[in-house]
């Protein structure tokens, strides 16, 4: 770690499964749409890579209201994947994305295996994507709506059409759920079919009622709890895969509002982060935390933001010798 | 015509002016600079809440009450709330030069006719907010301005003073009758209309007020434009959490975003008895057979 070093000396590339983005910072999925509204407040370009809100195959109009509910530190959603469908997403928003130069990580999202093997062909063969990312959060119709995410076998089999549908070289990551016995088993189970990375983790179950009418507050009963809330159960999620699974690129996301909290994810083990619930509450939130962590950076002697990545995981005696 | 860099939202960090007890309400005036010049009426602004450390991460969205460009204090725009939960009482707490994160303008504004038509501006409780400037904005084009203002009693009236200047007529209703006339603020509008010739009825307030006044106004082949206010989280078009069923010119109703294709939309293209649901038929909604 070298000492006096100045934020615009560190050098913030990282490199996730052979792709190189030249910084560490994402929007997560569902927090910024497909860019453009972001675009009014910040150049969608300054970040690592824009991930999209999830593409299904057919265009769904979500779930009904309320969809969301403030708790403390976080939210609850209950949007349900509204969205155009991949026909008008590569259309209309994918262009769009690519015209103003972002790197699009392509979020999408099944209902059934057939499903997300039709997605990975069509947006896997679209130029410049620059990844996929494969939402398994979602029910299964064809197994009793049963959560992809929660089961080792089912999320594997996921990533395994997908990869399979994916073109060589075009990088496949893992959105895992926290809601599950044991993360390390799905990750491991994912990674075996062929995601190149993961990403930790998607929301987690809540509810919460409302008083005037006593019954659970959201359209949709449960919700997706986001938000800092959440951050220490991601970045657990983060250590626990990175200690289980090394050499495995990680996407840290949960919470995260500040540069530190970019950083704590880096040296958890994550080698890029996405910002998404911070965005609702600063639009934008995603190119402060990218300076901030720049800053954060060089406080604390990282010359290179790679050089950070996994540093809490170091042998005890590595940290000793280092005093 | 606005000019493309006074365009579209910005985020600044304001400075309170002054926030003063309104009867029930709270007047809260914001040093923002830019806001003003990209304001127009009907937009909003979603203010942070909490400061930058907040528990409460969701801004607060309001429509803008009153905006003023930039002079000797730096450009201001104007709110009108009422202090009800965390939020909104940590606004109502704020002291002068304290900061307030503002991102706005947001949301499409009024409609304005073409024509020097008759209009009837309708609000309930604070959402009359809004109306002053829109009524700024209708007499400059020589419309007829018609007020209606009602609350559930006088204390939550907002504005029924500032209305005798921007109206040619200011009815009041309250519902305990504490003031003007006893009942809703759409009672007396069909006679209103009848008596003014009104070809258009703008009102902002809660969803089952704006629905009473679309229905009186198409009674009567008249045009409505109603501000809904839904629950937002984001206020910037990203988080798709206020939605509503509204029916497009192409007679397919679509979950849109009242942030952005709203606040303000045509009334009689809201279908407001299924606000809430995910009605029959919406474009994307699941197929029966598959439930």
């Amino acid at each position: 770690m070298a000492a006096g070093l100045r934020p615009q000396d560190v050098d913030l590339t990282t490199v996730l499964a052979d792709s190189r983005l030249a910084n560490p910072v994402m929007t997560a999925s569902g927090c910024a749409a497909a860019g453009q509204e972001l675009q009014q407040f910040f150049d969608v370009s300054d970040l690592g890579a824009v991930v999209t809100k999830s593409i299904m195959r057919d265009v769904r109009s979500g779930r009904a209201t309320p969809r969301m509910a403030e708790t403390p530190s976080g939210m609850l959603n209950s949007i349900g994947l509204q969205g155009p469908g991949v026909n008008a997403f590569l259309a209309r928003d994918l262009p769009w994305l690519l015209q103003h130069d972002a790197r699009p990580i392509v979020s999408i999202a099944g209902s059934s295996l057939g499903e997300y093997a039709e997605l990975a062909r069509r947006v896997g063969n679209t130029p410049g994507v620059a990844a996929i990312e494969v939402n398994i959060s979602c029910p299964n119709v064809e197994d009793r709506g049963l959560v992809f995410a929660c089961h080792p076998v089912q999320a594997g089999r996921v990533l395994s059409v997908v990869r399979r549908d994916t073109p060589r070289g075009l990088p496949v990551f893992a959105k895992l759920s926290p809601d599950v016995t044991n993360i390390v088993d799905i990750a491991r189970s994912v990674v075996e079919a062929g995601a190149d990375g993961l990403v930790l983790i998607n929301t987690l179950l809540g509810l919460n009622i409302d008083f005037t009418t006593m019954r659970p507050k959201l359209g949709g009963v449960m919700g997706g709890l986001s938000g800092p809330a959440v951050r220490p159960v991601a970045v657990r999620a983060v250590w626990q895969v990175a200690n289980a699974l090394p050499g495995i690129p990680l996407i840290g996301v949960g919470g995260i509002r500040t540069g530190a909290d970019a950083l704590e994810f880096l040296v958890a083990g994550a080698s890029a982060v996405q910002v998404g619930t911070a965005i609702f509450n600063d639009p934008n939130a995603p190119v402060r935390v990218l300076s901030e962590l720049r800053t954060e950076l060089a406080a604390h002697g990282f010359a290179r933001a790679r050089d950070a990545v996994g540093y809490a995981n170091r042998p005890a005696l590595e940290g000793v010798m280092a005093q | 015509m606005t000019s493309a860099t006074t365009r579209g939202p910005i985020q600044v960090d304001g400075e309170v002016f002054s926030n003063k007890r309104v009867g029930a309400y709270q007047h809260l005036t914001l040093v923002a600079d830019g806001i003003a010049e990209r304001t127009r009426p009907g937009n909003f602004v979603a203010l942070a809440v909490g400061g930058a450390t907040s528990a409460n991460l969701l801004r607060r969205s309001f429509s803008i009450y009153r905006v003023r460009p930039a002079g000797v204090y730096g450009g201001t725009v104007e709110i009108v709330f009422a202090a009800s939960g965390a939020g909104t009482q940590w606004l109502a707490d704020r002291q002068p030069h304290d900061a307030i994160n503002v991102v706005g303008p947001l949301g499409r504004p009024f409609a304005l006719p073409k024509e020097p038509v008759a209009c009837a501006l309708v609000g309930g409780g604070y959402g009359s907010a809004p109306l002053f400037a829109l009524a700024e904005k209708l007499r400059e084009r020589s419309c007829a301005v018609h007020m209606v203002l009602g609350a559930s009693t006088e204390s939550r009236l907002f504005g029924a003073l500032e209305a005798r200047r921007a109206a040619q007529s200011v009815t009041v209703t309250t519902l305990d009758g504490s003031v003007g006339i006893k009942g809703l603020v759409t009672d007396p509008l069909p006679a209103l209309m009848a008596r003014h010739s009104i070809e258009v009825v703008y009102s902002c307030g809660p969803m089952g007020m704006l629905a009473a006044a679309t229905r009186v106004a198409t009674d009567q082949g008249a045009w409505s434009q109603t501000a809904v206010e839904e629950a937002m989280a984001c206020g910037i078009g990203v988080c798709m959490t206020c939605v509503l069923p509204v029916v497009g010119d192409d007679g397919v109703t679509r979950m849109l975003r009242s942030c952005v294709e709203g606040p303000v939309f045509a009334g009689d293209k809201v279908r407001w008895d299924a606000v809430g649901t995910i009605p029959a038929g919406t474009f994307g909604a699941p197929e029966v057979s598959r439930q």
